[in-house]
């Protein structure tokens, strides 16, 4: 069953996107990091690279994961987001670490 | 009437700068890609109204930008500019793909600045050098270094897998920027031949279009390596030709301003009376092969001009004699730095000098560097200055 889940994205994302702040984005099957950004990649092949290297897949090492004020980063790619998310209650976020200038 | 274009980019966007061919007054345009380091950008020599940048960023990677008039309008070349195909009428411009050839080099390892072997990362474009015939072929230096090339105006990007499977990849080691392919240089009179150079690794050249590489380093000297005559392993900071003399080549090493009259076979040093002889950039008059122009830095622990002073050098002897120009350029308490993709040159008759600094000035010389004046005066740190001529 098709789920609409929220992302949120960084200013520079959304810019290479032509996207608001927040997207809409329908996820197949289980709700996971996997599966959000792959839905989310399919949408807008521009951020295919930007968010996982795409040889290895891995997510690029600034970048991190956030949602109902966790930091899911370090969390299995394959493990089910919160229910809040899946039920589109919370968005999921994708965050620019805080680096440099 | 005459025309010039000036592409910069710098550590927080690029800036385009239009003048007549008189060249004392500019309109400024940008930042583009605000807030994205833009390594370079580059126009085709085929079609000027062709340009590719090159726009990166440590927290999101390499994007490649294309603008068909002149940089007026950008996309991302996968879908041509205005046609929308992606569900939601989104421009598709997939254009950031750089994967390294592991089928026709395996991915081997590079030296680490430990000492210890490190496997080949992508991490950025660096260089964009447009084809001198065609404006939808394209090559990129990257980093972790390698040779990729489009042939569809900068949608899809084949590595030539020769290069970094010369062999000789184990002894290669990133200097303080990383491991570069920084510089690119076409042969106008021989499609097949390219020269590249690395750091730190040196130079390199093919005459099969980029099937098979040869180092070309003999003659360079380098006491920061254990060896310093080894055919590979030198920081070689920038190259330049004119086109007009294919086989005269200059090189600005990490120290040692060094001259070729062999396409690369052989070097020699040139260094003569400069001041000092560590620096980045380094180019050629436009229609003076001997006459060159360098902007020495003080050493490799201090990257900022000598003495407080900017000043260009420039020989008009092919090398070993230099003089200081200065006229317009600060000559007490400037630090600033000139990276090795920030100087180039017109093709007006009197052969326009260009150059950015890392305090985000960008300098030209209407009279082939007897006096200067600023462009602007206030950009982020110049990373890359490259000029079309519209005649």
């Amino acid at each position: 069953m098709a789920v609409m889940i929220r992302v949120e994205l960084p200013q520079h994302l959304r810019t290479l996107a032509h996207v608001g702040q927040e997207v809409p984005i329908e996820v197949e099957g289980p709700v996971t990091q996997r599966s959000v950004l792959d839905a989310l990649e399919e949408r807008y092949p521009m951020l295919k690279g930007a968010i996982r290297d795409h040889g290895t897949r891995q997510r690029r090492a600034f970048l991190r994961f956030f949602a109902c004020q966790e930091d899911l980063t370090h969390e299995s790619p394959d493990a089910p987001l919160p229910d809040p998310v899946v039920s589109g209650k919370e968005p999921f976020l994708i965050i620019g670490a805080i680096a440099g200038g | 009437m005459s025309k010039v274009r000036v592409l910069v980019g710098t550590r927080k966007g690029a800036f385009i700068l239009t003048s007549d061919g008189k060249r004392d007054k500019w309109e400024v345009n940008g930042p583009l890609f605000a807030g994205w380091e833009l390594y370079h950008l580059k126009g085709s020599p085929a079609d000027p109204n062709r340009i590719y940048a090159s726009q990166t960023s440590g927290w999101f990677g390499q994007v490649i930008q294309r603008s068909d008039d002149g940089g007026k309008t950008w996309h991302q070349p996968g879908t041509p500019p205005g046609e929308t195909t992606a569900p939601g009428g989104m421009p598709k411009g997939e254009s950031n793909k750089f994967v390294y050839d592991a089928a026709g080099a395996p991915l081997t390892t590079h030296q680490w600045y430990d000492g210890t072997q490190h496997p080949w990362e992508f991490k950025r474009v660096w260089h964009l050098e447009p084809s001198l015939t065609d404006p939808d072929t394209v090559y990129a230096g990257v980093e972790d270094a390698a040779l990729f090339k489009s042939t569809d105006g900068g949608q899809n990007w084949k590595e030539l897998p020769g290069l970094r499977g010369h062999g000789t990849g184990p002894k290669w080691q990133p200097g303080a920027g990383g491991m570069c392919l920084h510089t690119i240089i076409l042969d106008p009179s021989d499609p097949k031949r390219i020269y590249i150079a690395i750091s730190a690794a040196g130079a390199f050249r093919t005459d099969d279009g980029g099937k098979t590489w040869k180092p070309i380093n003999k003659g360079l000297y380098s006491k920061y390596i254990p060896d310093p005559h080894a055919e590979v392993g030198h920081c070689v900071h920038h190259i330049a030709m004119n086109p007009k003399r294919p086989g005269l080549l200059f090189m600005q090493k990490h120290w040692d301003v060094m001259r070729s009259d062999d396409a690369g076979d052989n070097w020699h040093e040139v260094s003569g009376n400069l001041p000092t002889d560590f620096g980045f950039a380094i180019d050629v008059h436009a229609h003076e092969p001997e006459t060159v122009y360098v902007v020495p830095i003080k050493s490799d622990g201090e990257h900022y001009v000598h003495e407080g002073k900017l000043r260009v050098y420039r020989s008009r002897t092919g090398g070993n004699e230099w003089e200081p120009l200065t006229k317009g350029l600060p000559q007490k308490d400037c630090y600033v730095d000139v990276l090795r993709d920030a100087m180039a040159v017109d093709t007006l008759d009197d052969c326009g000098i260009y150059f950015g600094t890392t305090g985000g000035q960008v300098y030209v010389s209407p009279n082939a560097g007897d006096s200067w004046q600023p462009i602007v005066h206030d950009l982020p740190a110049v990373l890359s200055v490259e000029v079309q001529t519209m005649k």
